[in-house]
């Protein structure tokens, strides 16, 4: 009887079928949560807030920034990587992907030393161009820069290696030089492995908090991004956070089902 | 060194990766078209990647209408890929995925300087000349494998480079479209001002594409000429295969040539010191007891194998002198031929042509 055997072979263990349920519960469960405790009939007024508004605006336009300075170099640096022929490399793929593990309150730390009025660079840029980064918007994209600009490299770099060289190759006997190879051959053929990494990148920064509060500070207006809002609302306002989250949850699904296609099925 | 040849390419490739060395002299005249004919791993490719710039030669040089493109030795000289003027047609053609076909052609002539909608032009004609003028718009995974092939050389030769190197161009295609492609290939590189290299395994695409064939294997020339030297006297054995020869090695003497096993051959030559004896598996008659008469070579072998070749059968032949024989189904069934059995080989002394080794 091959029918029966083949339906016994494919019956989940209960050994695994139990911890599964119990995850994807605890997973699924808080989520469902935010939803129920939504004050939906307030929501239009909540969400046009000022202050909600304004946390909105800020971290769409500074999480957009950070992707922008991610492209800019992460794509050269996933390059390097891909293709570089240079001592040291694996060490230095090492060293890229490091806030990738780090806790960002590190990093945000980090980056304060460097960029703060008396660190490395920033008592510099202090005393030669009176600037001062830390506790700015400016603080705010750098802080999600370095939190989430490996996710574009490891992305970019991936689509890098699985791209045929021989086609850059055949872009040469063509007459194209190095750089007419990679923005008209090399780009394009990698171009929705650097997309699904611009989103997750963005994603990641509009995510920041850790590095952000620490390198950022919170102030309304200028360095106060949707998570630190969502943290400062739940210590006085549980609806607003709620709101807050909901909008966060909302993009989040957005990024994921327009990764669907080629994260879920590549992967 | 000499200096290299005004007109056409003059390269000696020397080419060292560990256990693998190719070193290959190669001249190809304008307008002439060779063959580099051989086995996979002979080094027909990578030959074919140096010329391109595409590896990076040990030593030796490659010049082309007497300018060197690569010279690692002598105050030494690299040209990259992208400044020689090489137009390359790839063996899988290597279609850019994202770009059109009239895109992919264009591709060239845009490098060159060329303005978008000049170049566009360009590669509408010349996808024209390969019979796609209506293809222009489709993307690479929209074409069929030998209009692929079309565009490739398209692309290859809308760069107007001064040398063609093609790697197995119709190797990729089904029997019925690599015969016309064949042609239609031949009638472009007949009309090409400039050398051609062309690599392939397959002796037909050589022989109808090529002016000559240079025979390569392990990273050597071991034999050149045009088609019908090669083919009517070959030096090796993958030749000889390839050509349906049995080919031996021996020492003339006169008309007849000793082989290494002891076994001598009756030949039509006279011929004396190193030589080879060919012949063709139709040439060798098989009976069950020794046949008499006639000047015939005639030796007792042991029947290695039978198979179909063609319309008849090709038996495989172990013995003093090892061969491939062509019979008839009726007279395999008449001889009942199966392996293991012994029979009497024989071929006409006429049928068995000598030539200096």
């Amino acid at each position: 009887m091959p029918a029966k055997r083949t339906r016994q072979r494919r019956r989940v263990p209960a050994a695994l079928l139990a911890p599964a349920v119990v995850g994807l519960a605890f997973l699924i469960l808080p989520l469902a949560g935010l939803l129920a405790r939504a004050p939906w009939t307030e929501l239009p007024a909540r969400l046009a807030e000022p202050a909600m508004l304004d946390a909105l605006r800020l971290s769409l336009v500074t999480a957009t920034l950070a992707t922008a300075l991610s492209l800019l170099f992460g794509v050269p640096i996933a390059w390097l990587l891909a293709r570089g022929d240079f001592p040291g490399r694996s060490l230095l793929r090492a060293l890229v992907t490091v806030p990738l593990v780090l806790p960002p309150v590190v990093g945000g730390v980090a980056l304060l030393l460097v960029f703060g009025r008396s660190g490395l660079i920033g008592s510099w840029l202090h005393e030669r161009f009176d600037v001062t980064i830390p506790f700015s918007t400016t603080a705010v994209v750098l802080a999600m820069t370095f939190v989430s600009m490996p996710f574009l490299i490891v992305a970019v770099e991936g689509a890098l290696r699985g791209a045929d060289v021989r086609f850059e190759e055949a872009a040469a006997t063509l007459g194209a030089g190095r750089w007419t190879v990679f923005t008209r051959v090399t780009l394009p053929m990698i171009a929705p492995g650097v997309l699904a990494g611009a989103v997750l990148c963005w994603a990641r920064a509009l995510g920041e908090f850790g590095a952000t509060i620490t390198f950022a500070g919170n102030f309304p207006g200028r360095t106060q991004t949707m998570p630190l809002a969502v943290y400062l609302a739940l210590q006085s306002d549980l609806e607003a956070a709620i709101v807050l989250s909901l909008i966060l949850l909302a993009v989040s699904v957005a990024v994921l089902a327009s990764l669907r296609e080629r994260w879920t099925t590549v992967a | 060194m000499s200096a290299p040849i005004a007109h056409g390419l003059d390269a000696h490739l020397v080419v060292d990766r560990g256990a693998f060395r190719l070193d290959l002299r190669l001249q190809v005249a304008p307008g002439e078209t060779v063959a580099l004919l051989g086995p996979n791993g002979a080094g027909k490719t990578t030959a074919l990647r140096a010329l391109a710039g595409l590896e990076d030669l040990t030593d030796g040089h490659i010049a082309l209408d007497g300018a060197v493109l690569d010279r690692p030795r002598g105050g030494g000289r690299w040209v990259p890929p992208e400044h020689r003027r090489i137009g390359v047609v790839f063996q899988d053609y290597l279609l850019f995925p994202h770009l059109s076909a009239v895109d992919n052609v264009a591709f060239g002539p845009r490098r060159r300087g060329l303005g978008r909608a000049e170049a566009r032009a360009l590669a509408a004609d010349w996808l024209g000349r390969v019979g796609l003028g209506d293809f222009g718009k489709r993307r690479p995974g929209q074409l069929s494998g030998g209009q692929a092939q079309r565009v490739a050389l398209a692309r290859a030769l809308a760069a107007e480079p001064a040398l063609l190197l093609l790697d197995e161009p119709l190797a990729a295609l089904d029997a019925r479209t690599r015969l016309d492609t064949r042609v239609e290939l031949h009638r472009h590189l007949a009309g090409l001002a400039g050398p051609a290299v062309l690599v392939t395994h397959d002796p037909v695409d050589a022989l109808m594409l090529a002016d000559r064939l240079v025979v390569v294997e392990e990273g050597r020339a071991v034999q050149e000429g045009d088609g019908e030297s090669v083919t009517a006297r070959p030096r090796t054995d993958y030749i000889a295969r390839l050509v349906g020869l049995n080919l031996y090695r021996g020492t003339a003497s006169g008309r007849t040539v000793r082989l290494a096993s002891g076994a001598v051959l009756a030949t039509s030559e006279a011929l004396e010191g190193d030589s080879f004896a060919a012949f063709p598996p139709s040439a060798v008659a098989l009976f069950r007891s020794e046949p008499d008469g006639s000047p015939r070579n005639t030796w007792r072998a042991v029947v290695a194998g039978v198979h179909r070749h063609g319309d008849h059968l090709r038996v495989r032949l172990d013995g003093p002198i090892r061969a491939a024989a062509d019979v008839t189904p009726a007279a395999a069934a008449q001889l009942g031929l199966e392996p293991g059995q012994e029979v009497w080989a024989a071929v006409k002394a006429a049928e068995i042509r000598a030539y200096p080794a």
